[in-house]
């Protein structure tokens, strides 16, 4: 059995007086499908944000292959170049066009030649099904294409572990499918990833691990049937219950 | 009626005598005012990034105070140089630094001159471009500053290759501004003995008093030279801005994909059709 990729440990954060998580702790191993689900402003996006660094946690270690990268004077580059991330908003580098937008990340830091850039961020391309448009530039494309580019520029930096912000929330009804079936076909693959949703069907079918967030703490974990079907906890219970009255 | 034809005549008079002379002028005012926008172009935005370099608490001391220290150093310079006539700054820099090293280094000759000039207009520039820029930077969605640090880009990185682009594009118009204000503002270097447009005019019509007649030409000639950089301004924007129409790549041509890719969701929990999950057991 090959180690953790990543451990949260203890993390707290708070933004002055306001603490937003409160000692977090959980693991991630390679193959893992996360989901963190859990209503509005419980700190889940802040979770994920900690864990990439964009956040500075207030206390607690996040450890990448041992090393707590969170500690001062870490640059975390370097690790941020093996953690991808997806956000809710896209954000595709709106001066360039998509396949630009897949390769400038390879080429800047990872360094490699533009031709293998290229081919790589093709094999990626083609696997979202974006493939045709990498002339277009990201202010061309629909929600759902830019998030299927966000997707595979991610990809493109051969990611050990990716990260999902409620990657389906800013997309119009009809083009969560696509999305959500390109990270079902990734969970396949066996990527690890940790993903941040309100899509309980994909938390449910798709992730082997949910943890359910509420106010800044992890009120229950578990695998899915677990979770869904029997949740201990009387807050996962009162959550859940909202998605299926519906 | 009578007049205007006289003003033409006078004017076609001065400039068959003196043409090479306003010419000469033309040329100097537009190399001076090009290379003094480009120079305080990279100034504008040298400041402009390290402006806006983050740090935060958790950041060791001497980063911090030394990030602090630039900043304020930053803002004394754009502080200094935009709050003083430029006039005055040509004067201040080309004296000063002969009386400060008593004669040893001075602004020697034409080229001295030419030196004393470019270094003030430019770091005039440069001082107004500092803002701008710093504008433009701001203006920039931090989303876009995230995506490019979640696939580990560094401060230099992220800001060359993604964010000063767009600021670039978004600060067009204040270039084109400086560009323009350049061209006129120029003429204030005459009193370093800077041979421009306008110090042209003064030699012209100290000779033969045709104030008016050579102030006439001045004026065609800097609107033609203002209105041809507000017209090649515009142009390279629109350039800037790229195509509005893109090419699908695909291999075999007579497919169109566009709207027809087909997704490989239906039947499954995330068909787009049926949204709401039912737990396999639904009824739609």
């Amino acid at each position: 059995m090959t180690g953790p990729i990543l451990e949260v440990r203890h993390l707290s954060k708070s933004f002055g007086a306001n603490v937003v998580l409160r000692d977090i702790d959980f693991t991630v191993r390679p193959g893992d499908v996360t989901t963190i689900i859990g209503p509005s402003g419980s700190g889940k996006s802040t979770l994920l944000r900690c864990i990439n660094l964009l956040e500075t946690p207030t206390s607690g270690e996040v450890v990448f292959h041992g090393d707590n990268v969170a500690a001062r004077g870490v640059n975390p580059t370097v690790y941020r170049s093996k953690v991808g991330m997806v956000f809710q908003s896209f954000n595709l580098f709106n001066n360039m066009t998509v396949l630009d937008n897949c390769t400038v990340g390879q080429r800047k830091v990872l360094k490699r030649e533009a031709e293998a850039a290229r081919q790589n961020a093709m094999q990626y391309l083609e696997q979202v099904g974006m493939a045709p448009y990498i002339n277009a530039r990201p202010r061309q494309l629909s929600g759902g294409q830019k998030q299927r580019v966000a997707i595979a520029r991610a990809l493109a930096m051969d990611p050990e572990v990716l990260l999902f912000d409620e990657p389906t929330s800013a997309l119009d009804p009809e083009m969560v499918g696509e999305v959500l079936t390109v990270m079902q076909d990734l969970a396949r693959r066996g990527m690890t990833m940790l993903v941040v949703t309100h899509e309980m069907a994909f938390a449910r079918e798709v992730s082997n691990h949910v943890v359910f967030m509420a106010d800044g703490v992890i009120a229950e974990e578990g695998a899915p049937a677990q979770l869904f079907d029997a949740p201990q906890n009387p807050r996962t219970r009162e959550f859940l219950s909202r998605f299926r009255g519906a | 009626m009578d007049k205007l034809i006289q003003l033409g005549s006078d004017m076609a008079r001065l400039w068959a005598a003196h043409s090479p002379k306003y010419l000469l002028g033309v040329r100097n005012t537009l190399i001076l005012a090009i290379a003094a926008t480009v120079i305080g172009c990279l100034i504008g935005f040298l400041c402009g990034v390290l402006n806006t370099i983050p740090y935060t608490r958790q950041d060791p001391l001497p980063k911090r105070f030394a990030l602090k220290l630039v900043r304020v150093l930053v803002r004394a310079y754009v502080e200094v140089f935009r709050g003083t006539p430029m006039m005055l700054q040509a004067v201040f820099i080309y004296y000063g630094l002969p009386y400060f090293t008593d004669g040893a280094v001075a602004f020697k000759g034409i080229s001295g001159i030419w030196v004393a000039s470019l270094l003030v207009v430019s770091i005039n520039t440069g001082a107004y471009m500092a803002e701008s820029v710093r504008g433009g930077i701001i203006s920039i969605d931090p989303g876009q500053t995230e995506g490019a640090k979640a696939i580990g880009m560094n401060h230099v990185q992220t800001m060359t290759a993604v964010i000063l682009p767009q600021a670039l594009r978004n600060i067009m118009p204040q270039i084109g501004n400086n560009l323009i204000i350049n061209i006129k503002d120029t003429s204030v270097m005459f009193i370093i003995g800077f041979i421009e447009f306008f110090a042209q005019h003064r030699n012209i019509v100290g000779v033969n008093n045709m104030f008016f007649p050579s102030a006439s030409i001045e004026m065609i000639g800097y609107l033609t030279m203002t209105l041809t950089a507000s017209f090649l301004l515009r142009w390279a924007e629109k350039r800037m801005d790229g195509d509005a129409n893109f090419e699908l790549v695909q291999e075999d041509a007579l497919t169109l994909s566009a709207g027809t890719y087909s997704h490989p969701d239906r039947g499954t929990p995330f068909d787009e059709h049926s949204r709401e999950y039912t737990g396999g057991k639904g009824d739609n």
